[in-house]
């Protein structure tokens, strides 16, 4: 299996901007590492390169420790699934997976072999002669992850591979990414802008913007402890906060809101006292009418604006700290009840769930261009 | 109580059968409309195609069978030579029947179409008929038999007759036969004419080898470019293709001069290898005024009808193909070979259709810079329309060209597996 790094890689194609800003990034050997990012964001320009297809600017990258900018894609025996999957259209299934063996001079025998194996790890082991045409999406998905995998490549990359499929689909193919992944212990880079996707299938994600990497983390770090406003903005619902620090105090902090109420909350930011800060909430942790308990549970009153039903779970909108709407997400098991308009409501929160964060988003980590 | 039940239910299966009716025969009706919509749509198209499309081609086909110019003009002489046996001369009344169709021809004026005709077969028949019109004016004394073989002795000779007679048929082969430097001798058998007048089946195989030469060309010169513009940016692209399409908007004549200017002995082209030591003064190569010539001028002018189709397929391959080819493993020459080629197939096909039949259609170019060894068959079609006025000549020798032409659309299409061509 392969490991890579990134040092100091750049990419820009016009002298001016950097789609891609001074990158420092290793995948271990069998990590399943997902570039997360807005489209823009320079995730698979990093593919790109990795791949081949783009030369860094500056900066090297490293595969099993040998450096790369200069050897050919098709010397560097990296499996990739594109985003339309690519698959040969006037070749079957069968010899679409058999033409990366064949480029490679593998016996007769041993490509039937190969190419029947592969078939039957995507479970496809009928479709062997049929063209890619006559193919379902799904079908078409797995014909192009076999061929990806099919010459036994130590790296394979994954650029969007499941955009073009419905959602249940997607969700399942996921799966079954996840556990071709574990069997054959490959390492795979996979791209990608949606965040459930990069939360259910990765070891690591790497959230992108602006060219740099905004959190390097697993997936639930980036999700629970977001490390500025960009990332608690990109991965899952947040309520966003703007106010100023008061004072700090250890890892807390207290904010000063714009209606003049103060609260406290996780000094994440390296803003100190007089600077400006996004407090940042995710409304699955705030709790309806709370029971008293130890002094640093946050408490405040609100209106309720509006009550949607969602199956599982209710969102409730409530006004609170004067014009701020907040989102709370409560289990309809543990709700039991329903609000009405113009209601008062208490909420209430760990002051350590309330992450004081940089104040603008992407501006955390260096200059934006 | 249940009668009336039972009756307002028949009443009301009656009406919705009524329903049904009226609904259906407006359903017919609006059909009606619509079809009638559409052929009035396509109707002037139509009615353009047939006037000047299939009523001219028809023509054509028929001339190059008919005869009938002749028969019609000498129609007492073939009536008469209906019934002749054809051993001896015919008897006296067909001789009279001569005399007199000649004598109205000429008053109309229609001696050339019984001349052209004749002239074909029988050498010096126009003085034949010249010098037998101006004598028929008296009646004779001891017959027109007589008389006509007095004024000129070849009507003694049963092989003219016999000539006559086969003219006279509604339909002939001989427009066929002498487009394929064939003909028919007096006793009907076929064989080939003089080797000095055979010259119709060489231009036949030099219009085939040229276009082909020219198809060929211009896949080789056209694959790149296409490839190159379906790669490019948009805006670079549309740049260079008003470059490709630039032959189109220049005039033919100011094309023409410029390869002149380029291509003759002292040429800018010829200066140039010279100047570099390529060939000497006294090797100046003859670039036009020859098939060469031909060859560069055609080429030039039919690229942009291989570019196009070739870009339109070229443009809906995606990029990722070859870039899945290479990280597949395979070289870049095994990625074009293996993935690229064969997904262009279609458009190869169209663009070398399209400038092969084009090309065998070629007539302005080859005839300004052919010169001799240049001429195609449509110069011999253009000559025979214009010059030598023998028309059923012509219309043979375009009735070849169109079955040659459909022939190979039909092996072409048998190549594309009977998909038919995508011209974009």
């Amino acid at each position: 299996m392969a490991s890579v790094s990134f040092a100091n890689v750049s990419k820009t194609y016009d002298g001016k901007t950097s789609v891609v800003d001074n990158l420092n990034l290793d995948v271990k050997e069998g990590e399943f590492l997902s570039m997360l990012g807005p489209s823009g964001s320079g995730k698979t320009t990093c593919l790109m390169m990795l791949a081949g297809f783009e030369t860094a600017t500056s900066g090297e990258i490293y595969l099993d420790g040998r450096p790369i900018n200069r050897v050919a894609p098709q010397r560097r025996n990296i499996g990739m699934v594109f985003q339309n999957y690519a698959l040969f259209p006037h070749m079957t299934v069968a010899e679409n997976l058999a033409f990366p063996l064949q480029v490679r001079n593998i016996s007769k025998a041993d490509i039937a072999q190969k190419v029947n194996r592969a078939l039957e790890m995507v479970e496809l082991p009928h479709l062997g002669n049929r063209r890619p045409a006559q193919l379902s999406g799904g079908q078409q998905q797995r014909v192009a992850v076999a061929r990806a995998l099919v010459f036994d490549p130590k790296l394979v990359l994954m650029d969007e591979p499941l955009g073009a499929l419905d959602k249940q689909l997607r969700e399942q193919m996921q799966y079954e990414i996840k556990r071709i992944h574990e069997r054959l212990g490959v390492t795979i880079v996979y791209v990608t802008h949606d965040q459930a996707e990069a939360l259910t299938m990765s070891d690591t994600i790497a959230v992108f913007n602006f060219g740099k990497i905004q959190q390097l983390a697993k997936p639930a770090e980036v999700y629970e402890t977001p490390s500025n406003s960009f990332v608690a903005q990109f991965i899952g619902e947040n309520n966003m906060l703007p106010g100023t620090i008061v004072e700090r105090s250890g890892n807390l902090c207290k904010v000063m809101l714009a209606n003049g109420d103060t609260i406290a909350a996780l000094a994440v930011t390296d803003a100190q006292a007089g600077g400006a800060t996004q407090l940042s909430l995710r409304p699955e942790r705030i709790v309806v009418d709370p029971a008293p308990d130890g002094g640093d549970r946050t408490l405040v009153t609100g209106k309720i604006v509006d009550q949607i039903y969602v199956g599982d779970h209710s969102r409730i909108q409530v006004r609170v700290f004067g014009g701020h709407e907040f989102i709370v997400k409560v289990q309809n098991a543990s709700l039991r009840r329903t609000f009405s308009k113009g209601e008062a409501i208490t909420l209430g929160w760990h002051a350590t769930d309330c992450r004081a964060l940089d104040a603008a988003a992407g501006h955390s980590s260096g200059p934006v261009q | 109580m249940r009668g009336s039940v039972a009756a307002s239910w028949l009443q009301t299966a009656g009406t919705d059968a009524s329903r049904k009716n009226l609904i259906l025969r407006q359903h017919r009706r609006s059909r009606r409309q619509a079809r009638l919509r559409a052929l009035a749509l396509v109707a002037p198209l139509c009615i353009f195609l047939a006037v000047m499309f299939a009523w001219p081609l028809a023509t054509m086909l028929t001339r190059a069978v008919s005869n009938d110019e002749f028969g019609a003009v000498l129609y007492r002489t073939s009536a008469s030579l209906a019934d002749w046996d054809g051993k001896e001369t015919p008897p006296e009344e067909t001789y009279a029947d001569l005399a007199a169709d000649l004598k109205q021809a000429g008053e109309e004026q229609k001696l050339g179409q019984v001349t052209s005709a004749l002239n074909f077969d029988w050498t010096g028949a126009r003085p034949l008929i010249m010098r037998t019109a101006r004598q028929l004016s008296s009646e004779p004394e001891n017959g027109w038999k007589e008389k006509l073989i007095e004024i000129a002795p070849d009507w003694g000779n049963p092989d003219l007759w016999a000539l006559i007679k086969r003219l006279s048929q509604p339909y002939t082969s001989r427009h066929f036969l002498a487009a394929l430097d064939l003909q028919q001798a007096a006793d009907g058998s076929i064989h080939g004419v003089d080797a000095n007048k055979a010259i119709d089946v060489t231009l036949f195989w030099r219009t085939l080898w040229v276009s082909a030469a020219v198809a060929g060309l211009c896949l080789l010169l056209g694959y790149p470019v296409a490839a190159l513009l379906a790669r490019l940016p948009l805006k670079t692209s549309n740049l260079l293709m008003m470059l490709v399409l630039l032959p189109f908007w220049t005039s033919l004549l100011v094309r023409t001069t410029s390869w002149i200017v380029l291509l003759q002995g002292n040429g800018v082209v010829n200066d140039l290898l010279v100047w570099l030591g390529i060939v000497g003064e006294g090797g100046r190569l003859s670039l036009i005024f020859n098939v060469t010539g031909t060859l560069i001028a055609m080429t030039h002018v039919l690229l942009p009808f291989m570019i196009l189709p070739l870009y339109s397929v070229m443009k809906a391959i995606p990029p990722s193909y070859v870039r899945a080819a290479l990280s597949l493993g395979a070289s870049p020459v095994t990625a074009f070979r293996r993935v690229y080629l064969p997904q262009t197939i279609p458009g190869v096909l169209a663009g070398t259709l399209l400038v092969f039949v084009l090309a065998v259609g070629y007539y302005i170019t080859p005839a300004l810079v052919g010169g001799q060894s240049g001429q195609l068959i449509s110069n011999v079609i253009a000559y025979h329309m214009q010059q030598s006025l023998n028309w059923g000549l012509a219309a043979a020798l375009g009735s070849i060209l169109l079955v040659g032409v459909l022939l190979v659309y039909w092996l072409f299409n048998r190549l594309t597996g009977g998909q038919g061509l995508r011209m974009g």
